[in-house]
């Protein structure tokens, strides 16, 4: 699969309406009446949602309106206080500890502060992201398999981080810093990549390049992206789907095309939307 | 196998991908803690240990917890008195953190390069290391041959240390105080005094503050101790007295609660004031 | 201590003098009012100090230095000349020994003490706790072990364990412990959160977050604080000496008691080299390891 991805040229964003849609309506994600108070907030209010293979969702709304907290809730991150997750056809809230660690496996995340261990080199964190599939006592000592560590170099390899390979993660850039956040969701094999704002942190190009990879890696290899963003622009380019989000409840669904001014205005408020749209 | 794109990647001689290079840190790392365990182990077999039986002592050790810490019982004072012990060792820690943070407050200005010059700088730092490098009950010990034991002897022992450690605190708060400010008061045609009191002090203001709280809390538990080796008074004068010519472990045990008590709360106080500054210690 | 205090919220100072002009006059005010009572409560006299201060200097320069003054004969004129104290310099090997001792007994009982930090803080730390139940526990037992001065559990120990080097390090290991505890528990925090979230994210169990995530991310920062323990425990271990008769504080006692000044004062030089030196070397390696 990864082989494909490599030889592949890169995807541009806007030549993805030009590719044959795969019409796969294979439901992979399901939250059902999703609900999660903190002490005496309710960050998310009964929220259901159908995740299909293959969707590239991004999921906007202001700050403060529960992004954060319903992504990490689908990989319990965060515990829901109500609803459930069906994900690969399990309820993640009534896994056990083994369970819930072969689901988090098929699960990728991807951070806006990268949350690498910065002391390690890039193929050293890559490699973290097999640890899921280990039995405790061989993830202890970081036994990996030859063929994880040659998966591990093409992945690295084909998200250009090849002269950086036994670079510490403390000498990268942003981008490049992300790019190995990439790489490490992607060597779990996942379903499915949560991404927590990837491109809050970086400069205009080196986000541009994050959002690429992310097109391709749906695209090529048919994993399902969710994608909070603040940015609406950059969401109407790239995704396929657009959740709004506002004070904890869906209050958009649609395709980008769907998405006029005046929802956006719904999304935030009052006329903040015109800010982001340039 | 080997292609354009894989030059970076090294191998062992089995053709095996080396994914955890080793780096200085690493080996830095291990070699310092292995060392460190290396001696630990000579340590316990060379340690001084004479007259010790360790299955009573521990048995002992055991039973005299329970007594300390769930049978306190004081006879020589009662809990009145005892706080007016822990005041007084309190005062102690205050006064000399006053008179030491005073002395370390001139220094400190003379010790920030940024405000005087390198020379004068490496010179006084040089000069506090030696200083902070002698244990504060040697200083209380020396001066009590001149000045006989007592709160004199105590104080100024105990300043020495005090000075040592915030000169140190001091300077590196001046020291990061951003250059601009003190550029511009300079430019304006302020004098020395000028800056000192219009730039400097103000902008590390809470930092001087914070550093010398923490320095009061070392020094009340410094003050106790001070009290129990040097004979400086207070609450810790008590504690040696009850284990050295009473044996008396119940009172220990009240003196410890007394002690614990005044040293969680500044523990707290400290803690409040980290999160406020973002000070790390 | 070892780390500077970030600079984050800094004042103006102009916004300084405006808000703060009460708030200053009232701290002052205070200040004075507070040193007057813990004056009057202590018998603590400023001039006192004033006056002690140059008697101690005068006594200093004059007795602790380990020389003495002989007359001798040169070329027929008799002379007094300035000879090092043989007394003192033959009891350099003894002092040697002992502070090898000391430094033994720091270096035990920070390292040993470390290990049992590590767990404590592994449990207490809001990134790797277990259950909140154990890291309140954890807590309370390491800050009641840091908060009871290194005397106190010296005097302790004593009673049990009698006066040898065992009752010392025994209480250099449990405030060692109770204050690695704390920041162990910080450096975890501070270090580790983040990558350990990532970690369980893809699935980790927890003996692997703290393998491939916590050691690697803490353990330059843990190896520095058990640095700076030693360098503060040989300063402990001299008053620790004192009162369990051991190691290096014991024969400063002995020959203060004895009032052989100046070999006391040898053992106080030889303890201000062995606290810079050991300062020095933790300051390289930490140029290494971080
Ligand atoms: N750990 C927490 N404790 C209490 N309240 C929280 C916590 N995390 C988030 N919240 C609150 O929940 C709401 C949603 O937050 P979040 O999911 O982070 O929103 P977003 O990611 O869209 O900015 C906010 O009102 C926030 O203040
Ligand atoms: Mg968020």
């Amino acid at each position: 699969m990864i082989q494909t991805l490599i030889k592949n040229e890169p995807v541009i964003a806007e030549k993805k309406a030009s590719y044959p849609k795969k019409k796969n309506n294979k439901i992979i994600l399901e939250i059902k009446n999703l609900k999660k108070n903190y002490k005496d907030v309710c960050a998310v209010k009964n929220i259901s949602l159908t995740v299909t293979q293959g969707e590239f969702i991004s999921i906007i709304g202001p700050s403060g309106s529960g992004k954060t907290t319903l992504i990490r809730c689908v990989n319990r991150l965060i515990d829901a206080t109500e609803g459930e997750i069906i994900f690969d056809h399990k309820n993640l809230l009534h896994l056990n500890n083994k369970e819930l660690r072969q689901a988090r496996a098929k699960i990728g995340m991807i951070f806006q502060h990268y949350n690498l261990v910065y002391r390690l080199s890039v193929i050293e964190n890559v490699l973290h992201g097999r640890l899921g599939y280990k039995s405790s006592l061989r993830g202890l000592f970081g036994v990996y398999s030859d063929a994880e560590k040659e998966k591990a170099v093409e992945i690295i390899d084909m998200l250009g981080l090849n002269e950086m390979i036994y670079k510490r993660c403390d000498q990268l850039s942003g981008g490049q810093k992300q790019r190995v956040g990439i790489a490490r969701a992607l060597i779990q094999d996942p379903k499915i990549i949560l991404c927590d704002e990837p491109i809050s942190s970086l400069d205009p190009s080196s986000a541009k390049i994050i959002m690429d990879y992310l097109v391709r890696v749906q695209h090529d290899l048919g994993i399902t992206i969710i994608v909070n963003l603040h940015q609406v622009d950059v969401a109407m380019k790239y995704a396929d789907r657009i959740l709004g989000i506002r004070e904890g409840e869906i209050v958009f669904d649609g395709s980008p095309s769907e998405l006029s001014k005046e929802k956006i205005n719904e999304i935030y408020g009052t006329e903040t939307g015109e800010l982001i749209l340039d | 196998m080997m292609n354009a794109k894989q030059e970076y990647i090294r191998r062992t001689k089995k053709n095996k991908i080396i994914t955890n290079p080793l780096t200085p840190a690493k080996l830095g790392i291990f070699s310092i803690f292995s060392f460190l365990i290396l001696l630990t182990i000579i340590g316990f077999f060379t340690i001084n240990s004479k007259g010790m039986v360790i299955n009573k002592a521990i048995f002992e050790a055991l039973e005299g917890f329970k007594n300390m810490f769930f049978r306190p019982k004081s006879t020589r004072f009662d809990l009145a008195e005892g706080m007016i012990l822990v005041l007084q060792t309190l005062a102690l820690a205050f006064i000399t953190t006053l008179v030491g943070s005073g002395f370390a407050l001139i220094l400190g200005l003379l010790a920030a390069k940024n405000i005087t010059n390198e020379k004068l700088s490496n010179a006084i730092k040089m000069i506090i290391s030696f200083i902070r490098a002698i244990p504060t009950v040697l200083w209380v010990l020396i001066f009590a041959i001149g000045a006989g034991l007592g709160a004199v002897a105590a104080v100024v022992g105990m300043s020495f240390h005090t000075i040592g450690y915030l000169v140190k605190a001091y300077s590196e708060s001046f020291e990061e105080i951003d250059g601009g400010v003190i550029e511009a008061l300079r430019a304006s045609g302020a004098n020395w005094i000028q800056i000192i009191f219009q730039a400097i002090l103000p902008s590390s203001a809470t930092y001087l503050l914070s550093w010398t709280f923490f320095r009061f809390e070392i020094n009340f538990a410094v003050a106790v101790a001070m009290g129990a080796a040097a004979g400086a008074g207070g609450i810790g004068f008590h504690l040696f007295n009850a284990a050295g010519f009473y044996h008396d472990i119940r009172e220990i045990g009240v003196i410890v609660y007394l002690v614990l008590a005044v040293a969680l709360i500044m523990e707290l106080i400290a803690i409040r004031l980290k999160s406020i500054y973002h000070i790390h210690e | 201590m070892t780390e500077k205090p970030a600079k984050k919220n800094l004042i103006t100072p102009k916004k300084f003098f405006k808000k703060n002009k009460m708030q200053l006059t009232i701290f002052f005010i205070s200040l004075i009012l507070i040193t007057w009572l813990t004056g009057a409560f202590t018998r603590f006299k400023a001039e006192d100090m004033v006056r002690a201060l140059p008697k101690v200097g005068a006594w200093i320069s004059k007795n602790i230095l380990p020389v003495k003054q002989e007359k001798t004969i040169l070329n027929g004129i008799e002379k007094t000349i300035t000879v090092l104290d043989q007394k003192a310099i033959g009891k350099i090997p003894k002092i040697l020994r002992e502070l090898l001792e000391t430094v033994l007994m720091s270096i035990m009982a920070s390292t040993t003490a470390a290990f049992l930090s590590f767990i404590f803080a592994l449990m207490g730390s809001r990134t790797t706790r277990l259950n909140s139940f154990m890291a309140v526990i954890t807590r309370i037992i390491s800050s009641i072990s840091r908060n009871i001065p290194v005397a106190a559990w010296a005097i302790i120990f004593l009673f049990s364990f009698g006066q040898n080097s065992f009752s010392g390090f025994l209480a250099l290991f449990f405030y060692s412990f109770g204050f690695q505890s704390r920041v162990f528990m910080e450096t975890i925090d501070e270090a580790s959160a983040s990558s350990v979230e990532a970690l369980r994210a893809a699935g980790a169990s927890y003996p692997q977050v703290i393998a491939h995530a916590v050691l690697p991310s803490s353990a330059p920062q843990i190896l520095s604080w058990i640095l700076f323990m030693i360098e503060t425990n040989i300063r402990s271990a001299t008053l620790v000496g004192i009162l369990t008769a051991s190691g290096i504080g014991n024969i400063f006692d002995i020959y203060y008691k004895s009032r052989q000044y100046p070999t006391a004062f040898l053992v106080i030089l030889s303890i201000a080299v062995i606290v810079i030196l050991i300062e020095f070397i933790s300051n390289s390696l930490r140029r290494v390891i971080l």
